[in-house]
C-alpha cells in the first residue's frame, strides 16, 4: 500500500482484528453450545461458532498474506 | 431525527457480557496502537493532511465509502427503511452511485491534477479568494459542529442501547480520536476507516442472513409484511412514486431523480471535502479515478446491512416502533430497529462485535470531521490569511493542535446540544445548505472556462441564501411546503431534496448571469483546472480491465438492474 514510507499494510491490521475477534466469538459460541443464550432467535443454528470460524479463516489469510516482512 | 433519540429511552436495549466488553476494549487498544505506530510517518504536510498521497485505489475507495458509513447513518437509514420501506434504498443507489461515478470519471482528474489539498483549495485556484474563503469558513465551522453532534449522538446511543454514562462515552471517544488523529493525521483516519468498514460488515451481516432464514427468504419476508400491514407498500421503490400521496414519504419520482440523484447526492459525494479528501490521498490519477468507483460497488451493497434489517424489522419484530418525536417512555423508536434486530439474533460475542461496529462508526465519523477540519483550517484559512510563509513543520504542528482544539470545541458542542436538543437538527440542516450550491459552483468551474472569478462567489452565495430561505420558510410556515416541493404532503426528506434542487438551480443561473457581464480569467491561470485547458492522462495502454470508465459503466448497469428488480 505504501511505496514511500514502507508502512505495514492496513490489511494486516484488518486480518489481526478479524483473527482475534474470530477466536473470541468462536470460543464464546462453543462455551454456549449446550446452553444457548435466552431471548436470542435461531440460537439453535449456533451462529457464533460458524461466524467466528469464518472470521478466523479470513483473519488468518489476511495476516499471512500481508505479514510485514523485513525487506533486504 | 437525532434530537428525538433523547426522548423515550425505554430500558437498555441490550446487555453485554464479559466477552463483548473484551471485544470493545480490544478495538480501542488497536486503534490507539495504530495511531502511535503511524505517528512517525506523518512528518510533512502532505503526509499529515493527505496521507502522503500514496494510498492504493482500494484503500482510498474503502476509506471514501466508510467516511459516509457512520453509525448515525446506519441507525438512521435502518429506521427510515422501517418507516418508509425499500424506498429508503434510493439514498444508496440513485442517491449515490451516479455521483460517485461522476466524481471518479469527470471531476477527480481536475482535483488531482491541480494538486489541491482540499475543495476550498480548488476554488481558490479556479476562482480566487472570495469563493474559497466563503467555502472554507463555512466548511470549517460546520465540520466542527458536526463532530460535536456525532459525539453527542454516540454518547446518546450508548446510553440508550447499553446504559453507559453520557460523560463517560464523550470523554473516552474524544480522547481516543484525539490521540490517534493528532498522532497519525489522515493516515490514522484512513486506517481506522478501513477497519471500521470490515467491522460494520462483519458486525451487521448476520442480521439479514438470519432474518432471511427466519422469514423464509425474500418472498417470505414480503408475505409477512403484507400480512401484518395490509394495504401498505413497503417493498417497491418506484411504483408508489407516481404521486406524492401514494407513498409515506410524500415524494414524486421527479424529486428523487433530479433533487436527490442530480443535485443532493452530486453535491455531497463530489464536493463535501470530508469524503473527497480520502480520494485525494490516492497515489496517482488512475487510482484517484478508480477509488470512488470501487466505493460505488460497496455502496450499492450497503442496503443489505441497513435497508434489509429495517424491512425485516417490519416482518418479525413483535413491538411496534413509532416516530422519535412522538415516542413515549417505554416505546421504541424507528431508529431503534437496528439495535433491536442485533439483540434478536446476536448472543455473547456477536453482540460485542455489532456494538464495536457502531462505536467504530461513530469514532470514524468524528475522526473524519476533525481531520477534514484540520486540513481546511490550516491550508485554507490559517496559511492564506494568518501566516503565509511558515515552514512545512509549522503547518503540521498547526494541524495537530487543530485536531486537539477541534475536539475540545466538539465536546463543547456536544454539551451545548445536550441542553438544546433542537440544535442538532439545525446543525445537520445547516450542513446541507452549502453542499448543493457548492456542486453548481465547482462543476461549472471545471467544465466551463468562461466562468469568472466573481461569478463563482456570487453564484455560491445566492445558492446558499436560497437554500437557507427555503428551509426557514418550510420549517416555520408549512404552507410554503406546497410552493417549494409541489405537494403539501412532502416530508422532511422530500423537502430537503427540493431545497437542494432550488439552491443549485439558483447558483447555476446567478453564476451564468454574472459570468456574462464580467471579465473571464486568462487561460494561463486556468491550465490544469478546467476541462478545455487540462491534459488528462489517457489510458489507451491500460488493459480494459483496469480502466476506471469500464468499471464506472458496469456500476451504472448494475444500478439500473437493481431498479428494475425492485421497481
Amino acid at each position: 500500500m505504501s511505496e514511500k514510507h514502507h508502512i505495514i499494510p492496513v490489511w494486516f491490521f484488518v486480518g489481526l482484528l478479524l483473527l482475534i475477534y474470530g477466536v473470541l466469538i468462536f470460543g464464546s459460541g462453543l462455551l454456549n453450545w449446550s446452553h444457548p443464550p435466552e431471548g436470542v432467535e435461531l440460537s439453535n443454528l449456533h451462529a457464533p461458532v460458524w461466524w467466528g470460524a469464518l472470521l478466523i479463516v479470513l483473519g488468518a489469510v489476511y495476516c499471512a498474506k500481508f505479514y510485514p516482512r523485513r525487506e533486504t | 431525527m437525532i434530537a428525538a433519540m433523547t426522548l423515550a429511552a425505554p430500558t437498555t436495549l441490550v446487555h453485554l457480557s464479559g466477552v463483548d466488553l473484551i471485544i470493545i476494549a480490544i478495538y480501542f487498544l488497536l486503534v490507539l496502537a495504530i495511531g502511535f505506530y503511524l505517528k512517525k510517518f506523518a512528518k510533512t504536510g502532505e503526509d499529515f493532511f493527505l496521507a502522503g498521497r500514496e494510498m492504493t485505489a482500494w484503500v482510498a475507495g474503502l476509506a471514501f465509502v466508510s467516511a459516509n458509513l457512520g453509525s448515525l447513518e446506519l441507525l438512521g437509514w435502518a429506521g427510515n427503511a422501517y418507516q418508509y420501506g425499500i424506498m429508503a434504498a434510493h439514498w444508496y443507489w440513485i442517491g449515490a452511485i451516479p455521483a460517485m461515478v461522476f466524481l471518479g470519471l469527470v471531476m477527480m482528474p481536475f482535483y488531482y491534477i491541480s494538486k489541491t489539498h482540499s475543495v476550498p483549495g480548488y476554488l481558490k485556484l479556479r476562482y480566487g479568494t472570495e469563493a474559497s474563503a466563503l467555502s472554507a469558513v463555512t466548511f470549517a465551522f460546520m465540520t466542527i459542529l458536526m463532530s460535536g453532534v456525532n459525539m453527542y449522538a454516540m454518547a446518546l446511543v450508548m446510553e440508550v442501547v447499553l446504559g453507559w454514562d453520557l460523560n463517560f462515552s464523550i470523554v473516552v471517544s474524544s480522547l481516543t480520536v484525539g490521540v490517534y488523529v493528532a498522532a497519525g493525521g489522515l493516515f490514522s483516519a484512513i486506517f481506522n476507516e478501513v477497519l471500521q468498514f470490515f467491522l460494520i460488515w462483519f458486525g451487521a451481516l448476520l442480521i439479514p442472513i438470519l432474518g432471511m432464514i427466519e422469514t423464509g427468504g425474500w418472498s417470505g419476508m414480503v408475505a409477512r409484511i403484507h400480512e401484518r400491514f395490509p394495504g401498505q407498500d413497503f417493498t417497491h421503490m418506484w411504483g408508489p412514486m407516481s404521486s406524492a400521496s401514494n407513498n409515506p414519504m410524500g415524494v414524486q419520482w421527479i424529486a428523487i431523480v433530479f433533487g436527490l440523484g442530480a443535485v443532493q447526492s452530486m453535491g455531497y459525494w463530489t464536493t463535501d471535502f470530508l469524503v473527497v479528501q480520502r480520494v485525494l490521498s490516492a497515489k496517482d490519477v488512475r487510482s484517484a479515478k478508480l477509488a470512488p468507483i470501487i466505493g460505488a460497488f460497496f455502496k450499492m451493497a450497503v442496503p443489505l446491512i441497513v435497508i434489509l434489517p429495517g424491512l425485516l424489522g417490519r416482518a418479525v419484530l413483535n413491538v411496534h416502533l413509532v416516530p422519535g418525536n412522538v415516542a413515549q417512555p417505554g416505546q421504541f423508536k424507528f431508529d431503534d430497529v437496528l439495535p433491536l434486530m442485533l439483540a434478536r439474533y446476536c448472543g455473547p460475542g456477536l453482540l460485542g462485535l455489532g456494538i464495536t461496529a457502531l462505536i467504530a462508526g461513530f469514532m470514524a465519523g468524528m475522526a473524519g470531521n476533525v481531520s477534514a477540519f484540520a486540513t481546511v483550517w490550516t491550508y485554507d484559512i490559517y496559511r492564506p490569511y494568518m501566516r503565509k510563509d511558515a515552514p512545512d513543520a509549522h503547518y503540521v504542528s498547526m494541524g495537530r493542535w487543530c485536531t486537539i482544539i477541534g475536539l475540545i470545541v466538539s465536546i463543547g458542542t456536544a454539551y451545548l446540544v445536550q441542553y438544546n436538543k433542537s440544535m442538532m437538527d439545525y446543525v445537520q440542516a445547516l450542513f446541507g445548505f452549502f453542499i448543493a450550491p457548492l456542486f453548481g459552483t465547482v462543476v461549472l468551474g471545471m467544465l466551463w472556462k468562461r466562468v469568472s472569478r466573481m461569478a463563482g462567489f456570487w453564484g455560491l452565495l445566492a445558492g446558499v441564501v436560497t437554500s437557507v430561505t427555503a428551509f426557514m420558510l418550510m420549517k416555520f410556515d408549512p404552507s410554503w411546503v406546497k410552493v417549494f416541493a409541489f405537494s403539501p404532503l412532502a416530508q422532511p426528506l422530500a423537502q430537503a431534496m427540493w431545497q437542494a434542487l432550488w439552491a443549485c438551480v439558483t447558483c447555476v443561473v446567478v453564476t451564468v448571469l454574472v459570468t456574462l457581464v464580467t471579465k473571464p480569467k486568462p487561460d494561463e491561470e486556468l491550465r490544469g483546472l478546467v476541462y478545455a485547458l487540462t491534459e488528462v492522462p489517457r489510458e489507451e495502454h491500460t488493459s480494459w480491465l483496469h480502466r476506471p470508465a469500464v468499471w464506472g459503466v458496469a456500476a451504472l448497469v448494475i444500478l439500473v438492474v437493481l431498479q428494475i428488480i425492485f421497481w
